[in-house]
Parts: structure tokens; sequence; C-alpha cells
């Protein structure tokens, strides 16, 4: 990419025009297409599951609660099933998979690695940490009253602290006189996070038969719990910074040329640097929290994106989101269909069906595309 | 959903008055209430239970011993779905649909049976699904986990009780009553109480045994037993000098059906058993785990069973009460 780059602004300023205007063209496409595909999944998510519904009675739900239509209809089983359980699963995969995969394309373009995942900068490796802490000491050393209300709301809440601790310690480890080595941030990222997977294996050791039940599960996520009120915590920290994040796009495209090079076009990079964390954090934090963890998504469609579209992250960003949104929500009506009327952890149905995905992009292409 | 019916004037219009008025309340309090756990709680009581017909009850079983028990009370055409753990007896897998792990339940899935009547053992979940279910007015019943004679025969009629059999559960409880009766005089006249070590498995050469409080605890000193293992908390590995140290005198595992089970000759030549008073009879008792260890209505006959084979010796006696 970089050769690309150079060659390109050495080139006549027509055949700049032509390029940029080409790909203008086909990052529209792509938008297009890719929100077309997010928004198809999500009505199939809406009218398929364990439990039968005819479209026309879920557009009938839909309209109803729009004040269109019957409204007695509401206090059906059926309208509790799509508008309580599937609409907020929906949204919260969709959220989940966006904040995944966004994350991972911004940890890709600030470490400049096609490897970084938002595990690297410790956040899922701290936010399983306090969870597991939370699943086996919670119902140890909390009065059981506490322990009887809070074990809903503590394991979210100790997951998404765990996360936002961890990274600002990584953070402050590869911080010196205001620079932040990106080097030193992962291999210190790759030492932090054995440290918690000891820490969490002894967890493991002492807990009971029921706790180490609890701990695999939660290890490989799911959108089981989604409900409103989970939603209600979840959107307001996602939402805005799903938004943020392509504000970015400018400086990380110019990191992509070095870190001294991009300082001297004017680029804040230590602001960038910081900033990036912090959304990675918060966002990974979140997702961990309401849905657990959720592999492959965060390092893999940023990947996809990039192979399709290429590596200009004004475009990177905001599709990585979508497709994000869509694999989720995708893999989400696999979990819950193919094994009715239990559910697979998503975790395993999203490496699942997007790892051959992947391998068959990759072998099509012939080579791992450089960054 | 709300906006139509506030000024209309039938009282199912007043009901969703309150419920808007109710639910406005909860979304102003929501962050605060959400962060602290009670949302669930507020949730359970904003969907109105509707009545079911008791006449079909449709079941949803979660626990294999609420399984075992329903279908002990001849209720198996009322089960709809069922459990992975639901083992017993084992056309309940074949002919029931599975709701999957008993902790990993999915609300619309068990929704999905249309069930009248959910019963469940303690520690079914996650709880999130288990609030949804609650919300959709299906009744949940828990059952209390128990490892005694008596918790045992109160779960039986707890279970029968949430079934709409009230009265043939409390027959078959005092059966099993009985048969716990029995059992503690078969325990009075045993010579030399054995020293009994549970092994769950031998996974990489690591013995992971069941120490106190685990359900292989409580099986062996029903069955008259000591069990070598009692200074480990639950199903732990144990390092092999600590094995040498507790010198059981009876090996006991579970019968697996797969083929990599270690014959004796195999476990006794293990350094850490072959240390052990059991390596010189080489006594080691194979049962089926779930008659074993699922304390229901078989646990009596189970631990009769592990009785006789402990002491053979002492010939013991059949339950009388057992069929």
């Amino acid at each position: 990419m970089t050769l690309a780059v150079k060659q390109t602004s050495s080139a006549s300023a027509t055949a700049l025009a032509i390029l940029a205007e080409g790909r203008r063209r086909k990052g529209i496409i792509a938008v297009a297409a890719l929100v077309g595909f997010c928004l198809l999944l999500m009505l199939l998510s809406l009218g398929a599951g364990a439990f039968a519904i005819a479209p026309g009675r879920v557009a009938d739900i839909l309209m109803a609660k729009l004040g269109i239509g019957q409204v007695e209809l509401l206090d059906s089983r059926e309208a509790l099933v799509v508008l309580n359980i599937r609409m907020p699963r929906l949204l919260l995969g969709a959220l989940v998979g966006a904040a995944l995969a966004i994350s991972g394309a911004l940890m890709q373009g600030l470490f400049r690695n096609p490897l970084a995942d938002p595990g690297l900068v410790g956040v899922s490796t701290g936010a399983g940490l306090a969870a597991a802490a939370t699943i086996v000491l919670g119902d140890r050393f909390f009065l059981s009253n506490f322990a009887m209300k809070l074990p809903f709301a503590l394991l979210p809440f100790g997951a998404f602290f765990g996360g936002l601790v961890s990274t600002l310690a990584l953070y402050l480890i590869a911080t010196r006189q205001g620079r932040t080595s990106v080097a030193t941030m992962l291999l210190a990222g790759v030492a932090l996070g054995a440290l918690a997977g000891s820490l969490t294996g002894l967890l493991a050791f002492i807990s009971d038969d029921r706790q180490l039940r609890d701990l695999t599960f939660w290890s490989l996520g799911s959108l089981g719990g989604a409900s409103w009120t989970k939603l209600s915590v979840v959107a307001p920290i996602v939402l805005p910074l799903l938004f943020a994040v392509p504000l970015l796009a400018r400086g990380l495209n110019a990191l992509m040329l070095g870190e001294a090079e991009a300082y001297h076009l004017g680029v804040p990079v230590q602001r960038i640097k910081a900033l990036a964390i912090l959304l990675v954090a918060l966002a990974v934090g979140a997702s961990v929290a309401s849905a657990g963890v959720i592999g492959f998504v965060g390092i893999v469609v940023p990947h996809l994106i990039r192979l399709s579209i290429g590596p200009d992250h004004r475009l990177l960003l905001p599709l990585s989101a979508i497709g994000g949104a869509a694999l989720l929500v995708g893999a989400d009506i696999v979990a819950r269909l193919v094994v009715v009327p239990a559910e697979l952890p998503i975790g395993i149905v999203t490496a699942f069906i997007g790892a051959p995905f992947f391998l068959w992009l990759l072998l099509r292409r012939g080579r791992i595309a450089e960054l | 959903m709300h906006d139509l019916s506030s000024s209309a004037p039938n009282p199912l219009a007043g009901l969703k008055a309150k419920r808007l008025g109710r639910e406005l309340a909860a979304a102003i309090a929501l962050s605060a209430l959400a962060a602290l756990g009670f949302a669930g709680d507020l949730r359970s009581g904003s969907f109105i239970a509707t009545a079911q017909a008791q006449t079909a009850e449709r079941i949803v079983a979660a626990g294999g011993i609420v399984t075992e028990v329903l279908y002990a009370l001849g209720l198996k055409d009322n089960i709809v779905g069922v459990d992975t753990p639901s083992q017993w007896p084992p056309e309940a897998q074949k002919d029931k649909k599975s709701v999957g792990y008993v902790r990993a339940l999915s609300a619309e899935g068990v929704l999905s049976l249309k069930p009248s009547q959910i019963i469940a053992v303690e520690g079914a979940g996650p709880p999130d699904a288990l609030a949804l279910l609650k919300e959709s007015g299906t009744p949940i019943t828990m059952i209390p986990e128990a490892l005694t004679p008596e918790a045992v025969v109160a779960k039986i009629a707890a279970i029968g009780k949430a079934a709409g059999a009230a009265e043939p559960a409390q027959q078959l409880a005092a059966t099993v009553k009985t048969r716990f009766d029995e059992l503690d005089r078969l325990r009075t006249g045993l010579p030399k109480q054995k020293r009994v070590l549970f092994v769950l498995s031998l996974q990489n050469g690591r013995t992971m045994v069941g120490g106190r409080n685990s359900t292989a605890d409580a099986i062996i000193a029903l069955a008259g037993g000591v069990n070598a293992a009692s200074a480990v908390e639950g199903f732990k590995p144990m390092t092999d000098e600590a094995i040498i140290t507790a010198a059981p005198d009876v090996v006991l595992m579970m019968r697996f059906s797969s083929a990599h089970n270690a014959t004796p000759d195999e476990l006794f030549a293990m350094p850490a058993f072959s240390q052990t008073p059991a390596a010189k009879q080489k006594a080691l008792i194979r049962m089926d785990g779930l008659y074993l260890l699922g304390f229901g209505p078989r646990t009596p006959n189970a631990a009769r069973d592990l009785m006789a084979e402990l002491y053979p010796e002492a010939k013991i006696a059949q339950l009388s009460a057992a069929k």
C-alpha cells in the first residue's frame, strides 16, 4: 500500500482524479450492497426462530407496534417473541457486531499490523478475567442477599470495567514522556494477556461445576440474554462510538505512511493513538459485557472489507461496522435455528461460517493482501 | 404500542394505561435500576400472566431429575421438552424435543414448545432467559437441589405438585422414603466401614476425584462407606501422593460406554493407585453415573447396590419396597 500511495502521488493529476472517481463509485456500490444485505438479514432474523410465526403475522405485529392495525395483537405471545425477544436480540447483535468489527479495523490501522485485534490491547482479556472473577468469587464473597439480586448485572459491569482498567494499564505502560510506543503496547499486551489467562485459569480451578459451565458458555458468547433493558444500557455507549470512529479515518490513512511521516503531514499522532485506544476499550468493553466473548469478528471482518474495497479508512471503517453487524445478525440466525429449541453459543457460529469464507477469499486472491 | 389506549374507556385500556405508567416509570429509572440488577424483578410483573387451562399440561422439564420423576409418575405424555442432562429414562431424549443444556436455555426455543408449565432445577438459566420466560406468563417452578434423603423426598413431592399430580407424587415420595429407611437399617448391620475413592476422570493421568459436598460424597455415605477424598471440596484433581495418603479400600468410577476405559489392571498399575489398599484386591467398582449420582427416586436402590458391591461378604438384602 505504501508503494501504491507513493506511485499515485507521483502520477499526474488527471490519473489521480480518475482513480479517485472510480474508487468513490466502487465505494458507493459497496456501501449500498452491504447495507442492503444487512437489512435483509435483519428482516430474516425477525421472521425466523424456534417459535413459528407467519411472516404476515410478524408484519402485523410491527404495524400494531407502530399504532397501525389491531393493537390487541400486542398482548399475544407472538408479539412478545417478536418485540421482546427477537427485536432486542437483533439490535444487540448488530451493535455488538459493528462495535467489534470497527474496533478491529481501528486497531489494525493504528498498529499498522493486519493481525492486530481488540484483544491485543487487553480489553478482552481484562474483561474475561473480571467476568471470571464475578462468576466465581461473586458467589463466595458477596452477602447472600446482594448476590441474589446482582449476578445479572454484576457480570456485565465487572467485564466492562475489567476491560477499561486493563486497557488503561497497558496504555500507561506503553506511554513514556507523552509518546506511546505501539510495539511496547503489543508486547506488554501479550504479557498481560498471559497473566490474565493464568489468573482466569486459577479461578476456573477453584470454581465448582456450575461456575465452570458458566465460564465456558460466557467465553463462547451469546446474544441469548438480549433485552430492551440491556440494550438501553449498551446502545448509548456503542452508538456514539460507531459514529466517532470514522472521524479518525484521515489520520489513520496518514499513519499508514509511518508515524514520523504522518506527524510531518500535520497529523496529531499521539492524540489519535490515545483516542483510538479509548474508543476501542469502550466499544469492546460494552460488547463483551453484553454478549460475552465473541471472537473472529474483530479480526476478520475488516480483512474481508479490505480485500474487497481496498485500505482507505474512510470507507473501511464504516463498511467494517456494517459488515460486522451483518455477520453477527446472520450468525445469530444460524445459532438460533440449527439445534432448535436449544441454541448454540454464537462464538462457535461466527468462526464456523466466517473462517471458511475468509479462507476462500484468500485463496481466490492467491496471496494475503498487504495492508 | 400504548399511545392509542390511554383514553379508551374499557377495562383493558385501563390496564394498559397502568402498564404504560409503570413502563414509563421503569424507563426513567432504567439506567440506574438496570445497573443494580433490579430490572428483572420489575419486568417480571409487566406481562399479564394468563391462566393456563389445566386440562392438557405442556411441561418443559429442565433438569434430569425433573424428567425422571415425571416419567416415574406416568406423566410422560404431558412433557413437550427436556434438557440434555435428562438422560433417564433413555427414551426421553428420543421422544421429546431437547431445549439444550440446562444452564444455557433459549427463551424463544422454550416458548416455541408452547409450554403451560416449566419445571426447572435450581441452577437452570441463564437468568436473562428465565426472566423472559416469566415475562411471557408461563408459570415456572424451581426445584431446589438435594443430597439428603429428606430433600430427595421433598423434591419428588414438589415436582409432582408443580405438574398437577400431587397425589401420585406423594405416593412415590412415600415409597422412596420407605426405601431410604430400609437403607438406614441395612447400614447399621455393616462390618468395618470401607474407604471409598470416587474417580470422576483420569484425563492425561490427572485424577479428578469427588470430594466433600459432592454427589459422590453423599452416595458413598448413604452406601455406608467413608469418602477417602473428603479433604477435597467438590470435584477436583487430586495429586498422586494425596491419593496414596487417602488410602482407599475401593475405587469407584462411572461406567462409560466409550472404549478407552481404564481396566482394573491399568488403573492399579498407575503409581498413585498401586500403593493403595484397593490395589491389593484390585477393588474397582463401576456403576452407571446417572443411577449413582442422580439423587432421584432411584437413589435408595443405587445406594443399596453400591453397598452390596462394597460389602459382598455382608450379603446385603434387596430393598423390600423395590419392585
